[in-house]
């Protein structure tokens, strides 16, 4: 347990460190928002209807862009391996830093989402479904896109090849998350949309671990 | 099982049967066709339209069963290292990728006339559409790393992830409320189709099969063959 902790202390601290990384990828989230109302022009009505599925989907392309920090980087100058002879299970050292990368990237794409969401004139009943929604959603992103960094490593062209394992992965928590602000903004219940999306979190923590393990120690072969 | 492990070995029975699988598919096919498009009726509602449904049909159903035939590979690549099983779900992905865009292509061709769309999102299109994105995944995967032999893994542990899109596709026309119908072949009360329909149907399932089975062997010697190139490029042979 202490190596755990550890580990994704270690995480955490190399995130802060490169802290341009993070800032990048939040400056992406915020300026690809902003093309929107560039895009299809800044009436309200239409922003507000559109507003709830931009931030999903920013928030999904967000979190796929910055997968490759995840494993690619300790791979690259063999920490990885190290880390893998280690005596700790591997999946919960996946587990690990997943948690640490959630804390990194998921976290920061939360607390600015619903000033995004307000710049694109989301309904007022949607904050609190587009929230929990995130809440719930970006860790099983951040989970099922562990599985496909560990896929390609030492890949050709892998942050190509990442999008293209992943995007489809991501479709099911993306379907739940804006149907359920779908269903606030009709005076419909959204609650059994967040059970869905808690069913998917509960599956993917222990299997995207395992998978991801499984796929790093194949790589390291 | 593992008596067919070597592909030497398994390459001998499928070539013997190879010209059996190509005359039954011929033979079915003719029948299935002679079937489909003279003998069987049209739809009461649909007209003539309804004959694409002897092509959606038996794409969907391959479709989704060369991914299970994927991954039952893809876990004995993992569980057992059966080379085998590797070269079989290399040469069935990209026949299941054709089968699943011919899928989509006649349902688009099929939803224009009767629903009055080519596309619609609902749950049965949008899962197949997954299904083909797994697939291009799959494929991709395959060929990423400069090794050949090295993507066989990582896409078998894709493929296997991938497994869960499997129930949604059968199940997402129970389970939701969509624009495609629900299942008529699979019921628990029988087929909810009248004889002289379901029978050309499952002559074309029937000849569809025999036709993935018969590309496979072909596809199989390719990869037998290309194996065996790059082994002679290892070991520094020429001609």
């Amino acid at each position: 347990m202490a190596a755990f902790f550890s580990l994704i202390r270690r995480d955490l601290q190399l995130a802060l460190r490169q802290s341009a990384d993070l800032a990048m990828v939040l400056a992406f989230f915020v300026i690809a928002a902003s093309l929107f109302p560039l895009a299809v022009g800044p009436d309200k009505v239409v922003l507000g209807r559109i507003a709830a599925g931009v931030v999903w989907v920013l928030a999904l392309l967000s979190v796929m862009m910055s997968l490759d920090r995840l494993f690619h980087n300790d791979y690259q100058d063999g920490a990885l391996e190290l880390i893998v002879l280690g005596p700790q299970p591997l999946i919960l050292v996946v587990l690990g830093k997943v948690l640490a990368y959630w804390l990194s990237t998921g976290l920061p794409l939360l607390i600015l989402a619903p000033v995004i969401a307000m710049m694109l004139n989301l309904e007022e009943a949607a904050y609190l479904p587009l929230m929990t929604g995130l809440l719930l959603g970006t860790p099983v992103l951040a989970l099922i896109g562990a599985v496909g960094a560990a896929l390609s490593l030492g890949a050709r062209r892998a942050g190509l090849l990442m999008a293209l394992l992943v995007l489809p992965l991501y479709m099911p928590v993306l379907i739940f998350g804006v149907t359920a602000i779908e269903a606030a903004t009709t005076g419909f219940n959204w609650q059994p949309h967040m059970l869905y999306l808690g069913a998917i979190l509960a599956a993917a923590l222990p299997l995207a671990p395992w998978a991801a393990a499984s796929a790093i120690r194949q790589a390291l072969d | 099982m593992h008596r067919f492990a070597n592909p030497t070995r398994f390459m001998k029975v499928a070539d013997r049967l190879f010209p059996f699988v190509s005359a039954g598919f011929l033979a079915l096919l003719a029948w299935g066709l002679y079937g489909a498009l003279l003998a069987s009726p049209e739809d009461y509602q649909q007209g003539s339209t309804v004959r694409i449904m002897y092509i959606h049909v038996p794409s969907a159903y391959l479709a989704v069963m060369i991914y299970g035939v994927l991954a039952a590979c893809s876990a004995s690549v993992l569980i057992w290292k059966h080379p085998l099983a590797d070269l079989i779900a290399r040469a069935s992905a990209p026949v299941g990728l054709v089968f699943t865009v011919l899928c989509l292509a006649t349902g688009s061709l099929w939803g224009k006339p009767m629903w009055g769309t080519w596309w619609d999102w609902d749950a049965r299109m949008t899962s197949v559409l997954i299904l083909f994105f797994l697939y291009l995944g799959y494929i991709a995967l395959l060929n990423a790393f400069d090794d050949p032999a090295r993507g066989s893994k990582p896409a078998a542990i894709l493929a296997l992830v991938g497994v869960v899109n499997l129930p949604v596709i059968k199940f997402s026309v129970d389970w939701w409320n969509t624009l495609h119908q629900p299942a008529s072949l699979l019921r628990f009360d029988g087929p909810a189709m009248p004889a002289s329909m379901l029978q050309p149907l499952l002559v074309m399932m029937a000849a569809f099969t025999f036709f993935y089975l018969m590309v496979l062997v072909i596809r199989l010697r390719a990869e037998f063959a290309a194996a065996r190139i790059r082994t002679l490029r290892i070991t520094g042979a020429s001609e």
